[in-house]
């Protein structure tokens, strides 16, 4: 049996910590917005020939074309490239590939030009939507726990939750700007819908614990209810379960992560690494938050 | 409870239709069958290119907009099938107050091509001409008669010149255009252009009521025919501009669609390994229950149907994921109840009874995000919110119905102790 509440310390004091870090990571490096949030150009190409193509030749064939072009090439695999450029007229585009044809066979991967309108856009959209949809979750929790309101008011559950998503959104968004600061890594619309489903997950583990809390509550109707003791058996008997369902969601995460599409690999990642944090959240986070406020409001 | 007969058809019925579902996903075996409702790939997996036009409407009238706006998406319609293209997709889109058209053209090979044809489709229109007082520029005021009024067009010759010329014919709101316009201008020069340049400039000797009007500008037979094609597929009532380009290779596309389906099948394999270690026998009952969950699924998707992304194909891997997690809920649920002293099949129903309102609540919030996620974006992530937001349904459906009754089924008459644990 984890002595959770007596404990709640050092499992605050760890996640605190961790928000903390993330929150730093973000306001320093920032994130970096892929070409869906701001606009631009990202084309990969293969070159069909034996023979080793160096980044430089490539740079060299579309300065051709154009002096001013200004593009970040990185060679991903054997003669394959991925390039990231300003907005390309499609008359560019095409003078680009007969320049790169010059230096060899090439075959065009996939292309894509986004101009910044849309990508303004996409970005007002996500910000909208992760702002929604952690407002409507909360508000449904307050409502779906609304026959409990003694000893904590059932409007609290729902901003407990709107903390751990806050938490489970903040930590895999600071990773992403430490990638993004050592790796290059951009974020794209799959990042915001990942933090999405990270959200809609991880309350998951939350539901559970508060639903036993709400379930031990009830039956102590009545009764001199000890809060430590209720969130303390109503957590231990339900991390096994907590753990479960976020495992078998973290199975196919790994399985998705080895194996799947290396273009999801930073959309699984994401999610991954929220879903871990979710479910620490809801067992050592939420429960000790719905603790300390409901001892407080005595 | 429902009587053992009932259930034991229920469960009959279920299987079978798993069954059958399953042979209807397998799409390799069952197009020796049928063509009835392939995979609708989307253009991430099967290859080709999404492009994005702003639609002008800033010379359209309020009112007459989104008549221009479904006119635009036939035109552009009707030409993207000219060049042979297995059902391309056309369709518009609104974002605050700017119109846009999406053009999805599946395995394209040239999208360049495809580009050039579809911004080529012309843009008609009639201006009038006035000399600005005091020089020699001209001034050209746009009038409303335009492309969308074109009705047909056909080729011609003069018949002093031998010059091809290009006939066209308005349809009845063009006509009175045209012969208000020409009654204006009698005496005085008409402007035709064309995509924005000057065409040609007749002087207007009497008004036309007819609604026939004649381009000689100086064309060759072939610059005449392409352009009466293109009339005849239809005149762009509004200028387009295109601001979004993807464009995917479909050997690329293919690697991916094998990558996640690899991923998933282990995925689904190790959750199933999971599950029996864990939960032993009522595991078992718990796997059936998943691999009839993603056999009736898939079949779900693909009757509607929905477009397969990549995206998509991941939020549906992660509801395999998140689908036994109401299994767990209503096993552990079960434990305590056997714990407490009830016997298997009582804490059973126990356990069902006691976990839905975690279930209920879990699944509702997926159920927002998913709701969320598809009224706020657009293309590859709609995808991903529809398959997750029916995964969830069905994983409901799975996690309660079937397996509950599964377990009425084969449980009903065992002894009623298990080993506590």
């Amino acid at each position: 049996m984890i002595d959770l509440i007596g404990k709640k310390n050092i499992f605050l004091g760890f996640s605190g910590v961790i928000v903390i870090l993330s929150i730093i990571l973000i306001s320093v490096f920032g994130l970096r917005s892929g070409i869906d949030l701001k606009g631009g150009t990202q084309w990969e190409f293969a070159f069909k020939s034996n023979q080793n193509i160096l980044e430089s030749q490539v740079n060299d064939a579309l300065k051709k074309v154009n002096p001013s072009a200004d593009a970040t090439i990185k060679k991903t695999d054997a003669n394959t490239f991925l390039i990231r450029l300003g907005e390309v007229s499609e008359e560019t585009h095409q003078a680009y590939l007969t320049a790169l044809k010059n230096i060899d066979e090439v075959a065009e991967k996939n292309f894509s030009n986004i101009g910044p309108t849309i990508g303004g856009e996409l970005r007002r959209k996500a910000f909208w939507a992760i702002g929604f949809v952690m407002l409507a979750i909360s508000i449904y929790i307050g409502f779906a726990f609304r026959k409990v309101s003694e000893p904590v008011k059932s409007w609290k559950y729902g901003l407990i939750t709107l903390i751990t998503l806050f938490h489970d959104v903040i930590i895999p968004a600071g990773l992403l700007a430490f990638l993004g600061f050592s790796q290059n890594i951009e974020i794209d619309t799959n990042f915001i819908v990942a933090l999405l489903v990270v959200m809609g997950f991880s309350v998951h583990d939350t539901i559970v614990v508060f639903d036993r809390i709400r379930e031990n509550l009830l039956l102590r109707r009545g009764k001199k209810i000890d809060l430590k003791e209720v969130v303390n058996a109503s957590v231990n008997e339900t991390i096994a379960r907590s753990i479960n369902t976020s495992l078998t969601l973290v199975l196919v995460l790994l399985a998705l992560i080895i194996l799947g599409p290396s273009s999801l690999f930073y959309f699984i990642l994401t999610i991954l690494v929220g879903t871990i944090f979710g479910t620490y959240s809801s067992i050592f986070v939420a429960s000790p938050l719905l603790y300390l406020w409901g001892k407080s409001a005595k | 409870m429902a009587n053992p007969k009932k259930l034991a058809f229920v469960l009959t019925l279920l299987v079978f239709f798993s069954a059958l579902a399953a042979f209807f996903d397998y799409d390799s075996l069952w197009q020796k069958f049928s063509s009835f409702r392939p995979w609708n790939l989307g253009l991430d997996l099967a290859g080709g290119s999404y492009l994005v036009y702003d639609i002008d409407l800033s010379k359209v009238s309020v009112s007459d907009r989104s008549s221009v706006v479904t006119g635009l998406r036939d035109v552009i319609e009707k030409r993207v099938n000219l060049f042979g293209v297995s059902e391309p997709k056309v369709y518009t889109e609104k974002s605050g107050d700017q119109n846009r058209l999406v053009v999805e053209l599946a395995g394209v090979k040239d999208t360049n091509e495809a580009i050039k044809e579809i911004g080529a489709t012309p843009f008609l229109d009639f201006r009038e001409v006035a000399q600005e007082e005091g020089t020699t520029t001209l001034k050209f005021t746009p009038t409303e008669l335009n492309g969308r009024y074109v009705q047909s067009a056909q080729l011609n010759f003069d018949n002093l010149t031998r010059q091809p010329i290009v006939q066209i014919e308005f349809n009845s709101d063009g006509v009175a255009l045209f012969e208000e316009i020409t009654a204006r201008n009698i005496g005085k020069p008409v402007a035709i252009f064309l995509d924005d340049s000057l065409i040609e400039m007749p002087t207007v000797r009497e008004k036309i009521s007819g609604g026939k009007a004649q381009i000689s500008g100086q064309f060759t037979i072939n610059s005449a025919r392409q352009l009466i094609e293109r009339f005849n597929a239809g005149a762009l009532p509004a200028p387009i501009i295109l601001v979004n380009q993807q464009t995917i290779n479909s050997d690329f596309g293919k690697n991916s669609l094998d990558k996640a389906i690899l991923a998933g099948a282990l995925g689904t394999l190790a959750v199933i390994i999971f599950m029996l270690i864990y939960y032993r026998k009522l595991g078992v009952f718990s796997s059936v229950a998943l691999l009839m969950y993603i056999s009736l699924t898939l079949a779900l998707f693909k009757i509607l149907p929905v477009t397969m992304t990549l995206a998509g194909i991941a939020g549906f891997i992660l509801s395999i994921g998140m689908a036994v997690d109401a299994n767990i809920l209503v096993f552990e649920r079960t434990k305590e109840e056997i714990k407490r002293g009830l016997s298997l099949t009582a804490a059973i129903e126990e356990g069902f009874r006691r976990a839905w309102t975690s279930i209920r609540d879990s699944n509702i919030s997926t159920m927002i995000t998913a709701a969320v996620l598809y009224y706020f974006t657009s293309g590859f992530v709609k995808g991903f919110a529809l398959t997750l937001f029916l995964g969830v349904v069905m994983s409901m459906f799975s996690a309660i119905t079937i397996t509950r009754t599964m377990l009425r089924v084969f449980l009903k008459n065992k002894p009623l102790t298990i080993k506590k644990q």
